[in-house]
C-alpha cells in the first residue's frame, strides 16, 4: 500500500451534504486528562444506516453514547467539540428532551421486567407520566409493533410480561420501545451480539426497512453486519475515527492500512 | 490398548465411604441446630393451647383477685390480651410508618450514590444502628419523647425507639436489592428520555419490591417481639389504649407482666405461643412475597 493517499486526512473522511447530525470535532473523557475519543469530525445523513465499527476499547460506545448523552451517567465525563441536531447544539438541550428526540437500543434486550409487552411499547408515556386515551394508546401499541414485525407474534398476549419473549422478541419489543416516541434518530449499541444468527437476521432486515423512516446509528463488532446493511461505515481506532466512507467503497478499497488490517481481520 | 482405572478399587471404597460419613455428619448437626426452635414450639404449644380461645383474643388481661379466684375454683384464667395485641397493631405500626419511607430513601441513596465520603460515612452510621442494644434505644426514645414530647410513657415512644431498631434491617435490603437490579434497566429508561426520580421511583423500586418489601417484614417481626425499649417508653397498660399519647401495652410486655405475677403465670403461655404465631406468620408472609414478586430479568 502507497502511503500517497496516507497524508491526504480529509480523503478518508467523507463529507456529508446537509447532515441531520453534525459531529464536530468531538473529544469525550470519562474523568481527567484521559480522552477515551479524540478530535472525531463525522456528519449522518438521514435516513441512512451508519456503522461504526472498530476494535474493543475504541471508542465506539462512547461515541454513540455521546450523541443522545447517555455518557453523563458518569460522573467526571467532560467533553471538548460538540454535536449538532438539526442545527441545534445537543449540549444546549435538555438531556430529558433531547433522548426523546434520539432513542436508543442496548446490547442486551432490556424490557422493563414489571411490565406487559403492551406497557413496555409505551413505557416512554407511561414513565413520563403522559397521558393517554386509550385508544391512541393502541394505536401506538400497534403501530411500534407492526414496525417491528412483532405485532402478529404478541398480539394474542399483550398483557404478558415482556420477559416472557424470546431474546431477539425481546430486543425488537425495545426497539418498537425506542420507536414509540418518533424519534428522529436511533441509536443501536452491538444490539445482535446477544442474539442467535436467526434473530440476528430478523433485526437486520428490520433495520434496513426502518431506515425509511428514521436514520439509524449502529454500533457493530461484526463486520459482516457492517457490510450487510449499513450505508455508510465509520472505522475508529483508539479513540481516533480513522476512515469514514460509502461501506462498499470501504470494505473494497479502505484509504488507510489501519481500516484495510481490521477488515481483513489482522487485528480487533 | 488397556485403559486402567487411576483409582484403585479399594480407594474408591474409601472415598464412598468419606463421602457417606460426611453427610450423616452434616444432617446430624443441621438437626441439632433445629432442636431449640422445635422444643420451644412443643413447651409453648404444650403449655400455652388452653388458654387460646376466643376471649383470649377479645378481652384484656386479668387483674390477680379474678386469677387467683378461678384457680382456686380450678377454673382457667378468664380473660385474654387484647389490650396488648392492640397494642402491639398500633405501635408496630406506627414504628413501621416512621421507619419505611426513611429507610426506603436511605437505602435509594446508598445504592445510588455508591461511592462518597457520605455515602460510606451514612452506611457506617446504620451499621453501628443495627449493634445498638435495644435498652439503650429505649433510654434514648425516653429522653427524646417521654420527657419533652408526651410529658409521660407513650405509645409514640414506643414507636420512636422500635423504628430506629428496624431502620437499618430497611436501609440494608433496600441498598443490596437495588444494586442487583441490572444497570441496563436504568439506561433503558433513561434513553426514552425519562428524568432520574421517575427512573428511580417507576422502574427501580417496583422491579425490587420483591426484595425490599420482604426485608420491610423482617423488619417488623424482628421488633414486634421486642420488649427492653418499650419498659422505657410504653410501659404497659391494663385496658385498651388507641390514645398513641399514653401508657400502652404490648403482646411482650404482658408477658413480662404475668411472669412478674405468680397468680398469672400460666398465661405467660399463650401470650408468647400468640406472639410466635404473629412472627411466624409474618415470615410466612414475606417468603410468598418474595416468590410471587419475583422479577425475571
Amino acid at each position: 500500500m502507497e502511503s500517497t493517499v496516507l497524508n491526504k486526512t480529509d480523503d478518508r473522511i467523507i463529507q456529508i451534504e446537509s447532515p441531520i447530525l453534525n459531529i464536530d470535532n468531538l473529544s469525550v473523557s470519562y474523568g481527567g486528562d484521559k480522552y477515551s475519543i479524540m478530535n472525531v469530525s463525522a456528519g449522518i445523513q438521514k435516513n441512512k444506516i451508519t456503522a461504526i465499527m472498530g476494535p474493543s476499547g475504541c471508542g465506539k460506545s462512547t461515541l454513540l453514547r455521546a450523541i443522545n448523552r447517555m455518557h453523563e451517567l458518569y460522573p467526571e465525563t467532560h467533553h471538548k467539540g460538540g454535536i449538532t441536531l438539526g442545527g441545534e447544539d445537543i449540549y444546549k438541550i435538555n438531556p430529558i428532551e433531547l433522548r426523546r428526540k434520539i432513542g436508543m437500543v442496548f446490547q442486551r434486550p432490556n424490557p422493563f421486567p414489571t411490565m406487559s409487552i403492551y406497557d413496555n411499547v409505551i413505557a416512554a408515556y407511561k414513565l413520563n407520566g403522559i397521558k393517554l386515551k386509550r385508544s391512541e394508546k393502541d394505536e401506538i401499541v400497534e403501530r411500534s409493533l407492526q414496525e417491528v414485525g412483532l405485532w402478529d407474534e404478541t398480539k394474542d398476549a399483550l398483557h404478558k410480561r415482556g420477559t416472557f419473549l424470546s431474546g431477539g422478541q425481546q430486543q425488537r419489543l425495545c426497539i418498537a420501545r425506542a420507536l414509540a416516541y418518533k424519534p428522529e434518530i436511533i441509536l443501536l449499541d452491538e444490539p445482535t451480539s446477544a442474539l442467535d444468527p436467526i434473530a440476528t437476521a430478523k433485526i437486520e432486515d428490520l433495520l434496513v426497512k426502518l431506515k425509511k423512516n428514521y436514520t439509524i446509528i449502529l454500533v457493530t463488532h461484526n463486520m459482516g453486519q457492517a457490510a450487510r446493511i449499513s450505508d455508510h461505515s465509520m472505522f475508529m481506532y483508539i479513540g481516533e475515527l480513522v476512515e469514514y466512507g460509502k461501506t462498499k467503497k470501504m470494505f473494497t478499497t479502505p484509504k488507510d492500512e489501519r481500516t484495510e488490517a481490521y477488515l481483513t481481520g489482522k487485528f480487533g | 490398548m488397556n485403559i486402567t482405572n487411576p483409582i484403585s478399587s479399594q480407594k474408591l471404597k474409601w472415598r464412598i465411604f468419606n463421602d457417606k460419613l460426611f453427610s450423616i455428619v452434616m444432617i446430624t448437626f443441621a438437626f441439632i441446630s433445629a432442636i431449640p426452635l422445635l422444643s420451644i414450639l412443643y413447651q409453648l404449644v404444650k403449655k400455652g393451647y388452653k388458654q387460646i380461645r376466643l376471649s383470649f383474643f377479645t378481652e384484656v388481661a386479668p387483674d390477680t383477685m379474678e386469677a387467683i379466684m378461678a384457680k382456686a375454683n380450678h377454673e382457667i384464667i378468664p380473660g385474654g390480651i387484647a389490650n396488648g395485641i392492640v397494642g402491639t397493631i398500633i405501635i408496630v405500626g406506627m414504628a413501621s410508618l416512621i421507619a419505611i419511607p426513611l429507610g426506603l430513601i436511605t437505602g435509594i441513596y446508598l445504592s445510588e450514590a455508591s461511592k462518597g465520603k457520605m455515602t460510606n460515612m451514612v452506611r457506617f452510621v446504620v451499621d453501628m444502628l443495627q449493634g445498638i442494644p435495644s435498652i439503650v434505644l429505649g433510654v434514648i426514645a425516653y429522653i427524646w419523647i417521654v420527657k419533652p414530647v408526651t410529658s409521660g410513657f407513650s405509645a409514640l415512644a414506643g414507636s420512636v425507639a422500635l423504628s430506629i431498631m428496624m431502620l437499618p434491617s430497611i436501609v440494608r435490603s433496600t441498598e443490596e436489592t437495588l444494586k442487583m437490579i441490572p444497570s441496563t434497566l436504568k439506561e433503558a429508561a433513561l434513553s426514552l428520555g425519562v428524568p432520574y426520580y421517575k427512573t428511580v421511583l417507576k422502574v427501580l423500586l417496583p422491579t425490587g419490591m420483591s426484595g425490599i418489601s420482604t426485608g420491610i417484614i423482617l423488619g417488623i417481626s424482628r421488633i414486634a417481639g421486642e420488649t427492653a425499649p418499650l419498659m422505657l417508653t410504653a410501659l404497659g397498660s391494663s385496658a385498651i389504649n388507641l390514645d398513641i399519647t399514653q401508657p400502652s401495652s404490648a403482646i411482650p410486655l404482658l408477658v413480662w407482666e404475668f411472669y412478674n405475677d405468680p397468680n398469672l403465670i400460666d398465661l405467660i403461655w399463650g401470650a408468647s405461643l400468640v406472639l410466635l404465631l404473629i412472627i411466624f406468620l409474618l415470615n410466612l408472609l414475606a417468603k410468598a412475597i418474595s416468590k410471587k414478586w419475583k422479577v425475571q430479568y
